[in-house]
């Protein structure tokens, strides 16, 4: 098995990869904040009693490990799956927000902003702001403002403002964009909640160890249930969040780590497997793989799933793919909406669109694992939020449209 | 300095006269000259077309500019406000490419002022840093600002840039620490003062806090300071260039370029003259191009063609 360094460095890096690739402007506000996280959330026993606290009493947490006999079955192999999804707000998101939220409060700043693509991240990020009295504005796409409305009118419940974003295509890249604009701009009095494993150091890192506590409760759990540890560990990647959450805790472990992203169409095809196919750049602060022309414009990305919807990809996720301590693959849309099926009918879990695709990558290698060692699949999402969505795809293509 | 009289002479075959260093250094000691800050408006290669960019650095350098900043499209500009991100999708839409950028810049920087490239840092990687560098230097360019690379992460490719001659120019922010701007104190070319926290754009009215800021970089810094950032007509121009040794104007004038797609080179030499007649000191008149003083100036400090 590969061996991981001590990642980051002083320097943000990743192997080569991550840094701080944003305006000079924001540079002091992100030494405030690497010193900040340190301080409070490194050294503070007093800040994690009260993380652990609210992630206890407030999200749910821990999330159970559920053995999924059925799914065992079928597969060959017995399957685990972490069920972030029965977390408040729905997925796994929550336990990001929460903390950068309640640093955000220690550090004296009164103003959230985030973005988001589906929706998800901007919930959870209304859902902390309103829990701890912040004011929090989400900036999201028009694209996404149109096909997630629900999520919209959820975010302006919990009382925070959604900023519809017009420029570039309209999606998850060009909210984020507008998100460090803003932050840019008000950088003084507002603290920017990033929703995955991206952006300028020392959020990749940040957002990774609030995330792990995905991976430290399935390490325990799965010691207790199965006596061992698993021989998989199988995660969803968009920006890479819940995969790097419950990643880090094997990182020193025999355990094989799976990423799995959106090959959309087909890899030939519209898709988002930035670590499958795409090539090294900058984008949105850290250095990383993207999708890209030959000449470094950023591609949009296409899946049928939101959250899986982004050109880029958290640096350590590319740390681990060149040294190989994770394998990175690909599902597209239709075995991403079969696996949705079948993990619906099989063990009465409706999983997110982002989640199918992990469960549909344990699917395609039925008969193909060793029959004694376990898998985690991480469920990071409920799927309640794509029902209507799936419907009107499954509709359309019965009505001999296109869908898609 | 790494631009050494040899290392000049070395490179003078390649571009219209001396070397980045020098000819950054000549537009500013011009300007100093006729005692008023040295004017540098940008512009968006490719907007409204890339056939437009040669006239429209022509226009800006007869209508007095001393130096033009040329920004390279890119398809996320975050540290633009919204004039500049549309007209750079605007030119991605028009079928921009940058392999076709460093031959209009070439035909162009023969007979237009001293010119600075503004990119963002992925195409420079894609295209390959070494490339970028080699065929912007061939094409007569002078430096770059690279607005998503800060100091911390320019190390390599200011080295790179410095073998060419070619300045990468460092900034510096409202929020900047003492600590910053002593790293950036001395150097080549200049520091590019950013105004205000914010992206670029137009603003109705000059914040208070720009004069002050600029004079706490006069303050600390030793080579030219340059402001931008919502600077956007001709009295915060003079106001602000009574305060710093440069003056960067961008989205007010591509605003007037997409109010005269047609002529984008009219749209440019009209502004750029509007802003210029503010800037000359009050017993001043300007009659004589600042183009001819920068190639006077040129001759003056290092060998010409």
């Amino acid at each position: 098995m590969t061996r991981v360094a001590r990642v980051p460095d002083r320097h943000g890096r990743f192997g080569r990869f991550g840094g701080r690739y944003v305006p000079e402007t924001l540079i002091p506000a992100l030494v405030e904040l690497e010193r900040a996280y340190q301080e409070v959330v490194v050294h503070d026993p007093a800040f994690t009693r009260e993380l652990r606290g609210l992630l206890r009493d407030y999200v749910g947490r821990p999330s159970p490990l559920t053995y999924a006999a059925r799914i065992s079955d079928v597969v060959g192999a017995p399957v685990y799956l972490k069920r972030e999804d029965l977390n408040h707000t729905g997925a796994h998101k929550i336990n990001n927000t929460l903390g950068q939220a309640l640093l955000a409060r220690r550090m004296g700043k009164t103003r959230l902003i985030a973005e988001t693509g589906a929706g998800q991240h901007g919930v959870a990020t209304a859902t902390v702001a309103a829990l701890l009295g912040m004011r929090a504005e989400v900036y999201m796409g028009q694209v996404d403002v149109e096909r997630q409305a629900l999520n919209v009118y959820r975010m302006n419940l919990l009382g925070a403002a959604v900023h519809p974003v017009t420029g570039g295509t309209a999606t998850l890249k060009d909210a984020t964009n507008e998100a460090i604009r803003d932050w840019v701009t008000n950088v003084r009095d507002t603290y920017y909640i990033i929703g995955s494993v991206v952006g300028p150091h020392p959020y990749p890192a940040m957002v990774r160890d609030f995330q792990s506590v995905i991976g430290q409760e399935a390490r325990r759990q799965i010691t207790k249930m199965a006596g061992r540890l698993p021989g998989m560990a199988v995660a969803p990647v968009g920006g890479g969040s819940n995969a790097m959450g419950l990643f880090y805790p094997f990182r020193h472990d025999p355990v094989d780590l799976v990423g799995v992203e959106a090959a959309g169409e087909g890899l030939q095809g519209r898709h988002a497997a930035s670590l499958v196919r795409g090539r090294p750049g900058v984008l949105h602060g850290a250095f990383s793989y993207l999708l890209q022309t030959d000449e470094g414009q950023v591609l949009p990305a296409h899946s049928v799933s939101a959250g899986l919807d982004y050109p880029g990809v958290g640096p350590e996720h590319a740390y681990y793919r060149e040294t190989g301590r994770a394998r990175y693959e690909a599902i597209t849309d239709a075995e991403a909406l079969e696996a949705f099926h079948r993990l619906s009918e099989l063990e009465g879990i409706i999983p997110a669109l982002e989640s199918a695709h992990a469960v549909a990558w344990v699917l395609k290698q039925a008969g193909r694992l060793p029959v004694d060692a376990p898998v985690i699949i991480n469920l990071s999402g409920r799927g309640d939020k794509d029902v209507d969505q799936v419907a009107a795809l499954e509709r359309r293509a019965r009505s001999g449209e296109v869908g898609g | 300095m790494k631009g050494t009289k040899g290392s000049e002479r070395r490179e003078a075959p390649k571009t219209t006269a001396s070397s980045g260093t020098a000819r950054i250094a000549a537009a500013f000691a011009s300007a100093r000259a006729g005692k008023r800050a040295a004017l540098m408006p940008y512009v968006t290669a490719g907007y409204p077309t890339l056939a437009s960019l040669g006239p429209q650095l022509r226009a800006a350098g007869r209508a007095g500019a001393d130096l033009v900043e040329v920004g390279v499209p890119f398809s996320d500009p975050l540290a633009d406000g919204p004039v500049v991100q549309q007209a750079a999708e605007e030119a991605l839409r028009g079928g921009y490419r940058l392999g076709e950028l460093f031959s209009a810049i070439r035909e162009a920087a023969r007979d237009a002022p001293p010119l600075v490239l503004l990119t963002y840092i992925n195409p420079v990687l894609a295209y390959g840093a070494e490339r970028f560098l080699d065929e912007a230097r061939d094409a007569g360019v002078t430096g770059l600002i690279v607005p998503d690379l800060p100091l911390v992460e320019s190390g390599a490719l200011g080295r790179a840039a410095a073998r060419r001659d070619l300045v990468l120019v460092p900034m510096a922010a409202p929020t900047s620490t003492d600590a910053h701007l002593a790293a950036v104190a001395e150097g080549p070319g200049f520091v590019y003062g950013v105004s205000v926290t914010g992206v670029t754009g137009v603003r109705e009215r000059l914040d208070p806090e720009v004069l002050a800021f600029a004079d706490r970089l006069k303050a600390k810094i030793r080579r030219p300071v340059a402001i931008g950032f919502g600077i956007s007509t001709p009295n915060q121009a003079r106001e602000v260039g009574a305060r710093a040794d440069g003056v960067i104007i961008g989205s007010a004038l591509v605003r007037a370029i997409g109010q005269r797609l047609s002529c984008p080179e009219a749209a440019v030499e009209e502004f750029v003259a509007r802003i210029r007649q503010a800037m000359e000191p009050d017993d001043a008149t300007p009659t004589r191009s600042v183009f001819d003083n920068r190639r006077i100036a040129a001759g003056e400090e290092g060998p010409e063609r």
